[in-house]
């Protein structure tokens, strides 16, 4: 086994513990911080992908806003501690049955489809790659995403300000 | 880059976590456990602490992180552009410049709803 | 050289561990957890891709930047509407959230 290979292993069993901790721990800001580990394990993988700048915008956004954001979500509605409601729905036990059964049916396709691979080349899409393709091919869709951040951003403070009052 | 660029990061995560692992082990291990009330009271820089450490954020706190979780992507996409933006030519400032008038358009919308004031 | 069946594996296990909690936990931004790790194994296997079968092209990490763009506003918008349901019905567990129940 080569070194990458157990990178990987150590990478993917953090982002592996980091979910279960997630969907499993009791109190939900212990699962936010299990959610961080998660999150901070896939911008290793990015690493070895070759992807640094995903890696980059993982740790930003991610690790960065996102977790930030569902922090503060969870101090604000949290009820003061010892009011312990239970962590899982009355469904659960068909939710678990769903998601194992389509972990095993996923695991086997992915393990027997014969990947049309490509010759290994050496890594393309350094960020002045991803700038000319945003600019290029990409720009509607670049274009658009402002538009969503933008209604993102109206509807976030307008329903914001109904909470507020 | 290549992977093994990252080589003294992880070297210096796992650095990072033994380091830490092992003080709070050797604490935990060595140190001696003698609990009163005094001790267990949150530390507030010497006073008595007053009420629940738990207070509820005020909602505000939250409207800023929307604001800045929001203009993180948006710096997330220009960055692509920044690197490179002389090569790029006039049609990318053009869309940049469309990209930040729309995200401008909210960014007003904040200002004038008083999302940015703190009262 | 990591083949690329390990990084699927990887990615269809957290898909399902965020499934699961979507499904299974009882507090709105738990499930919102759930949904935004769902949405990184996608750009894990939008990554894997590109970079195993579609070498060259810079197609799968411009996807994944923009799902990253989506993630980032399902959060703010899913948490400030989880907000407005916490103090209009002083609870945020999916359960008792049941306007619309007749």
């Amino acid at each position: 086994m080569s070194l990458t290979q157990a990178v990987f292993i150590l990478l993917g069993g953090m982002a592996v513990l980091g979910a279960l901790g997630m969907v499993t721990l009791r109190n939900l800001f212990h699962s936010a911080l299990a959610m961080i580990l998660a999150l901070f394990s896939i911008a290793g993988i990015y690493v070895l992908l070759e992807a640094e700048f995903l890696a980059v915008v993982q740790v930003l956004v991610y690790v960065g806003a996102i977790a930030m954001l569902i922090l503060f979500g969870i101090m604000l509605t949290r009820d003061i501690v010892g009011r312990a409601s239970a962590v899982r729905n009355r469904q659960w036990p068909l939710a678990l049955a769903v998601s194992a059964g389509l972990l095993a049916v996923l695991a086997v396709a992915l393990v027997r489809a014969a990947w049309p691979l490509a010759t290994y080349a050496p890594a393309q899409g350094g960020v002045a790659d991803l700038g000319l393709a945003l600019m290029g091919p990409y720009a509607l869709p670049f274009e658009v995403a402002s538009v969503l951040l933008l209604v993102a951003m109206v509807g976030a403070l307008i329903i914001a300000r109904e909470a507020r009052e | 880059m290549v992977p093994a660029d990252f080589l003294p990061i992880l070297v210096l995560i796992i650095v990072a976590v033994g380091m830490s692992a092992i003080a709070i082990a050797l604490s935990a291990l060595l140190g001696p456990h003698k609990s009163t009330p005094t001790k267990l009271m949150p530390y507030e820089s010497g006073m008595v602490p007053v009420g629940d450490a738990r207070l509820r954020f005020s909602i505000r706190f939250f409207v800023v992180a929307i604001l800045f979780i929001l203009f993180d992507v948006e710096a997330i996409f220009f960055y692509p552009w920044a690197v490179y933006f002389r090569r790029l030519g006039l049609f990318a400032l053009i869309q940049i410049v469309v990209f930040v008038g729309i995200l401008f358009v909210g960014y007003f919308y904040a200002w004038r709803k008083g999302a940015l004031e703190w009262e | 050289m990591i083949p690329l069946t390990w990084y699927l594996v990887l990615s269809a296990v957290l898909f399902c561990i965020g499934l699961y909690g979507v499904l299974a936990r009882r507090n709105a931004i738990a499930i919102l957890m759930g949904a935004e790790l769902m949405l990184n194994s996608a750009n894990i296997n939008l990554a894997a891709f590109e970079r195993y079968v579609a070498a060259g092209s810079v197609a799968g990490q411009v996807f994944v930047i923009f799902n990253i763009a989506v993630a980032a506003a399902e959060a703010a918008v899913g948490l400030a509407l989880i907000l407005a349901i916490y103090r209009s019905r002083d609870t945020v567990s999916v359960e008792e959230v049941d306007l619309l129940k007749g």
